[in-house]
């Protein structure tokens, strides 16, 4: 017998599991609010939360609707500012940041700005950075939560808004970014991906229940690699759902859409 | 692939603000130091300290404890030509851009709402070349703020190298002189006005928050060549010297001071009221069109003398005690 979950609730779930007690995890806006919630909840009650307006270690009442808002600050250990919580990262204190973006590619790059040919007069514009260039320049693991199909998983990104692995083994370092930062997972509703560590290059570690190796390569733009040993992700448990449900996102703000 | 962009050198994008620190000091050698009063009207602070072409950056995060009052008296005297630093903006800056006050922006973060998704009349606005544009991260602009706050010409950084993002802004890039290591270079924010919402203010315009985070404002305020600060409450400046620990900004950046109770609605303030998502969703399904727009923005901030007759349209005093209720967690155990 098991739950029944939609996509979000898959995603969330998976992307808490990936939360260690008392790591320190920069937490962008949207499931990666819900994931790291979650964690702290079920998990995790000493992660050390920190959102880019300037908060640290929040505990908070409710899902933040903004990284900015009041509840991320609630019962926080400090509310400071963009500059500190940045240089945090710079300093290298920052083990996990969680990211999303419109595409991404085999190397873990990241599109979060435009679609088309014109900069100045694009065919889509999206919203920016934000402060994802600097988490993901920063930050020593960058994981991914996003839903997986072939328009999000593309050979080439139209724009590259943060680092992954940029051209491939070595070329953040050449770049001038920190060493030993960069990609560490992707978790889709389909599948858990990390990277080959001899290419840089996106591999499938986990596949979810009922989720074959062709589903995934038939949703992605590029071709993946695989880890010797594939593995089996086990499935979001009625705790876990629970709480997501009736505690985080009551109100249905991320897994309800 | 990519290669390109991992020896670039030079961003490509336009610098909209000259990031020389001696002419910055020369301005800031003019600026009174006395502790005047500087209590105006929102409409006299507008109309006197911004003027058309001007840059202008605006504090808060986009919808926390943003200006929005200052804001919308902007639009509603329909400023023109301004530049502005997208930097974690959202409300503010789809005001600007769908009234067409702006010309130019530093973008870091545009057009989202975070969870509630995209304005689509902000979209139509930067996809449009009406608007010229330069990309940063949030950080870099941060920085950039904090450059001016020092009183420098630029910061180095390690970020954004190697990506579009650093392509498409004006940094460039600089070897340390310590370590030989290969730095980002971020060029100094000097602009022409802040506009910034706080807790309280005393006449003078220091200004406290005292509750939530500061974001960027400590920098921006410093780095601005004029300050517009709007308060939920004017204060003693006794109140200031009993609590000096809570000053954000001192009162030699500011030139106005403007006291507006609920002033970052439909925004949170921290401590004091909660977002109004009911606002909110009704924006943006407003704004999807551009007839919807209009008639919104006709309705709303066009139609209406000041701040006082907007709030009376969103549901005065009545609405923003709801706001404050949940602010202050009396909801929290729903049921």
């Amino acid at each position: 017998m098991h739950a029944e979950y939609n996509p979000l609730e898959l995603l969330v779930c998976i992307g808490s599991r990936i939360i260690e007690d008392n790591s320190t995890v920069f937490v962008g806006t949207g499931v990666p609010m819900a994931a790291t919630m979650l964690a702290q909840k079920l998990h995790s009650p000493n992660v050390i939360l920190i959102f880019e307006a300037g908060s640290v270690a929040p505990q908070m009442p409710g899902l933040p609707i903004s990284v900015g808002d009041s509840r991320t600050s609630h019962k926080a250990l400090i509310a400071s500012t963009m500059n500190d919580v940045m240089g945090a990262c710079q300093c290298g204190r920052v083990d996990y940041t969680f990211l999303g973006g419109a595409q991404i590619d085999m190397y873990g790059n990241l599109n979060s700005t435009m679609i088309g040919d014109d900069y100045q007069q694009p065919k889509v514009r999206f919203p920016g950075s934000g402060g994802a260039n600097d988490l993901a320049s920063f930050c020593w693991r960058t994981v991914v939560i996003t839903p997986m199909d072939d328009r999000r998983f593309v050979p080439e990104v139209n724009f590259i808004t943060s680092p992954g692995y940029l051209s491939g083994k070595g070329a953040r370092e050449k770049a001038g970014l920190p060493a030993g930062t960069g990609p560490y997972k992707v978790i889709t509703n389909l599948c858990i991906l990390g990277y080959d560590d001899d290419t840089c290059r996106m591999r499938i570690e986990s596949l979810h229940p009922g989720v074959q190796v062709e589903t995934v390569q038939e949703n992605c733009g590029f071709e993946l690699l695989k880890a010797e040993n594939l593995e089996i992700t086990p499935a979001p448990t009625a705790e876990e759902l629970r709480v997501l449900r009736e505690e985080v996102d009551p109100d249905g703000y991320i897994i309800g859409r | 692939m990519y290669e390109d962009l991992i020896g670039l050198d030079s961003g490509i994008e336009e610098l909209f603000v000259d990031p020389d620190p001696d002419n910055a000091r020369e301005y800031f050698r003019g600026k009174s130091r006395a502790l005047s009063n500087k209590v105006t009207t929102v409409e006299q602070a507008v109309s006197v300290l911004i003027h058309d072409g001007d840059y202008i950056a605006v504090g808060g995060f986009g919808h926390v404890r943003i200006p929005t009052a200052v804001i919308y008296e902007i639009v509603r005297q329909k400023k023109r030509n301004l530049g502005l630093a997208g930097h974690t903006s959202i409300y503010d800056s789809d005001l600007l851009a769908t009234a067409g006050c702006i010309d130019r922006c530093d973008i870091s973060y545009v057009i989202g709402y975070e969870i509630r998704g995209l304005s689509a009349s902000s979209r139509r606005a930067f996809e449009s070349k009406a608007i010229r544009k330069t990309d940063w991260s949030n950080g870099a602009l941060a920085w950039r703020f904090a450059a001016g706050a020092a009183g420098l010409s630029f910061l180095p950084s390690r970020h954004m190298l190697g990506t579009d993002t650093f392509k498409h802004s004006a940094a460039k890039t600089i070897v340390c002189p310590f370590t030989g290591k290969r730095f980002c270079a971020l060029p100094a924010l000097y602009p022409d006005v802040a506009v910034i919402h706080v807790h309280a203010a005393d006449s003078y315009g220091n200004g406290q928050i005292t509750e939530g985070i500061r974001i960027s404002d400590p920098h921006l305020a410093r780095a601005a060549r004029k300050v517009i600060l709007s308060t939920e409450r004017l204060i003693p400046h006794e109140d200031i010297r009993a609590n000096p620990q809570a000053t954000a900004i001192p009162y030699w950046c500011v030139d106005a001071v403007v006291e507006v109770p609920y002033g970052s609605h439909p925004g949170n303030m921290p401590g004091e009221y909660w977002f109004d998502e009911d606002f909110f969703k009704m924006y943006l399904d407003c704004v999807k069109t551009e007839e919807g727009s209009r008639a919104l923005y006709d309705e709303y901030i066009y139609g209406v003398e000041d701040f006082e007759g907007y709030l009376d349209k969103i549901g005065g005093v009545k609405k923003m005690r709801e706001l404050r209720a949940i602010e202050k967690l009396i909801y929290a155990d729903r049921g």
